[in-house]
């Protein structure tokens, strides 16, 4: 009994288990920026969640006689040129960048991960076609072709949507297609296959889940080149339509009046920088919880 | 390598077709008639009776087969001919020409300080890893690569342009005319386009440069009693570049997606700001053509980024 008890605490002892998502959290968690960036980003969704509540002001209502006033104890932010607080402006602002980046990502991550699963998994000719058109597709700037795709369309938020959708599907497209083909020829999916699974299931059910920690990474650093870049066309004039709040729009309507008021173009412009800040160290630190190559080293 | 080349070259002529035929069938997705992209707007298009109507159409060759069409404007691209701009009432090649080395000037200007800058800061954050040197770099390059183009242009031309009065805070002149006026336009501008590639270039090079440090064959570099500057420059420094070239290569697309904002910012007649007016002017003959001489000029930035990175790196040419 002794011995065998002896035996057993030596075997307890050799194989020590960890749990992958104890392991997932230690990591993710142990630099401080990325915890930073959590913060934010919990930060950001509980402002875009509480907007009404927490607005001192209506974001929309011009005041006549309070014009681009300084930021005061009643305007933390000071007020535009229509009289509207800048603090109650840039709390529904969230909304738009968060709605713009969130709706996109979705939608190009569905084409994307679908034309690149398929491009992988048929390869030949269908490759081709769909990998050289990703290709095609990344030779236009991301700003410029969703500039040139919401002037065809029409301004508005939903055709700011699908331009940046079309531009960000290649990324996805392109991870899940070397995914796809370094997978495809595993054991497993040969198992699969003889036991009868049919090209559908083994793309969804067996390939794709091994391509979600890259596509999680990809689609948290894409929210932050999102953001930015509808800020970008919101700053041109293309996107939300007065009165609706967008932090780019805000910026162009407060770098009119730099001098007399620099905090009007200042402060979206630093919410805007704090919030891809945040995705980025978020996405930073996924990759280096997910990533399979770094364990047994972090 | 001559494979590797011809593959490559296939393969961008390919992407060249698909390039084009994006290009042609996006214009198309404009809601109504297409001859709106050859005629101003919906408005003065009802005004016209039907048959001047029909007569425009015949002479854009709408009338023809959609395929016949896309096959006569990319012949027309082919021998230069872009079409006519509505605005300007000029050839949008002539057009162009006037505004693209604008462009090119302060992109090139752009491309190289943020290679160079890029590269000296990374190299210096990776040599001296956790000192205070890499303690202020590496912070520094995480504002440069979230910092919006259109932010960094407002705070240069709020501090240095406006409150410190250095440097004037629009237009541009050529170098030819006066260099002296010329450069001081132009600094704030390349700043702004180049902040991304500095952070980004840095970043990355700090990065690579810190998995080969950790390699075997620098040990032995060390071992065999090289002096830093050998160790650094001629071993590590060579292999950390290859990923770094990638990025210098998306760097181009950057200038030009973020030209579009800095040439807006401080009114410089460049591409990207007669690209914005075209929008907004519904000038869609010089859009499709901007849009499709950028695509080509970063079609062939990454062709030449690929073969040069098969060039450094034997893994890739086979592989």
């Amino acid at each position: 009994m002794v011995e065998e008890s002896a035996v057993m605490m030596e075997f307890q002892e050799a194989s020590p288990r960890v749990s992958e998502w104890r392991r997932f959290r230690r990591v993710f968690l142990s630099r401080g920026v990325v915890v930073f960036g959590l913060v934010v980003l919990i930060i950001l969704f509980l402002v875009a969640a509480l907007a009404p509540w927490l607005a001192p002001y209506d974001p929309y209502k011009p005041a006549t006689g309070k014009s681009l006033e300084q930021p005061n104890i009643e305007h933390l932010l000071g007020t535009d040129i229509l009289g509207r607080d800048t603090l109650s402006r840039i709390i529904y602002g969230s909304r738009t960048a968060l709605m713009v980046g969130f709706i996109s990502v979705i939608i190009a991550s569905i084409f994307g991960v679908t034309l690149g699963i398929i491009a992988g998994y048929a390869g030949g000719v269908t490759n081709m076609l769909i990998m050289r058109t990703m290709d095609a597709l990344l030779c236009f700037p991301m700003l410029l072709l969703a500039l040139v795709v919401s002037a065809v369309l029409g301004g508005g938020i939903s055709n700011v949507i699908i331009a940046l959708s079309v531009a960000t599907i290649p990324g996805y497209a392109r991870v899940t297609c070397g995914v796809t083909m370094s997978i495809k020829e595993n054991d497993f999916i040969l198992a699969g296959r003889a036991m009868g699974a049919s090209d559908t299931r083994t793309m969804f059910r067996h390939i794709l889940p091994n391509a979600f920690p890259p596509l999680i990474v990809l689609m948290t650093m894409q929210l932050g080149a999102l953001i930015l870049a509808e800020a970008g066309l919101s700053f041109l004039g293309i996107g939300i339509e007065p009165p609706g709040a967008a932090w780019g729009a805000m910026v162009n309507d407060g770098y009119r009046y730099l001098l007399k008021n620099p905090v009007l173009s200042f402060a979206p412009c630093i919410a805007i920088m704090l919030v891809v800040f945040a995705f980025n160290m978020v996405g930073d630190g996924l990759r280096d919880a997910l990533d399979p190559r770094l364990r047994g080293l972090l | 390598m001559t494979t590797y080349i011809m593959r490559r070259l296939v393969q961008a002529v390919f992407i060249l077709v698909i390039v084009t035929l994006i290009v042609f069938f996006v214009m198309r997705l404009l809601p109504g008639d297409p001859i709106i992209i050859y005629v101003a707007q919906s408005a003065q298009l009802e005004a016209m009776p039907p048959e001047m109507v029909d007569e425009l159409r015949h002479k854009f060759g709408l009338d023809q087969p959609i395929i016949m069409q896309y096959f006569n404007w990319v012949g027309n691209i082919f021998q230069g001919d872009f079409g006519e701009s509505i605005f300007y009432h000029e050839k949008v090649g002539t057009l162009m020409l006037e505004r693209f080395p604008v462009t090119a000037h302060l992109g090139i200007l752009a491309l190289i300080v943020g290679s160079i800058t890029g590269l000296i800061a990374g190299l210096l954050a990776a040599v001296r890893r956790g000192k205070w040197i890499d303690k202020i770099i590496t912070p520094l390059t995480y504002i440069g690569i979230t910092i919006p183009v259109f932010f960094a242009a407002i705070l240069l031309i709020y501090t240095v342009g406006l409150r410190l009065g250095w440097l004037p805070i629009s237009g541009y002149t050529s170098p030819f005319k006066d260099f002296w006026l010329s450069t001081r336009q132009a600094i704030m501008p390349v700043f702004c386009l180049a902040v991304f590639s500095i952070a980004a270039n840095a970043r990355q090079l700090r990065s690579s440069m810190l998995e080969v440090i950790g390699q075997d064959y620098i040990r032995t570099a060390w071992s065999k009693g090289l002096c830093e500057r050998a160790v650094i420059l001629k071993h590590t420094m060579k292999n950390s570049l290859i990923p770094v070239i990638t990025l210098i290569g998306l760097g181009v697309g950057m200038i030009f997606g973020g030209s579009v904002l800095v040439e807006t910012i401080f009114a410089i007649p460049g591409v990207g700001r007669l690209m914005v007016s075209s929008i907004f002017g519904q000038d869609y003959v010089v859009v499709q053509a901007i849009t499709f001489v950028i695509a080509v000029i970063v079609l062939l930035v990454n062709l030449f980024v690929d073969i040069s990175y098969g060039w450094l790196d034997p893994r890739i040419r086979y592989g």
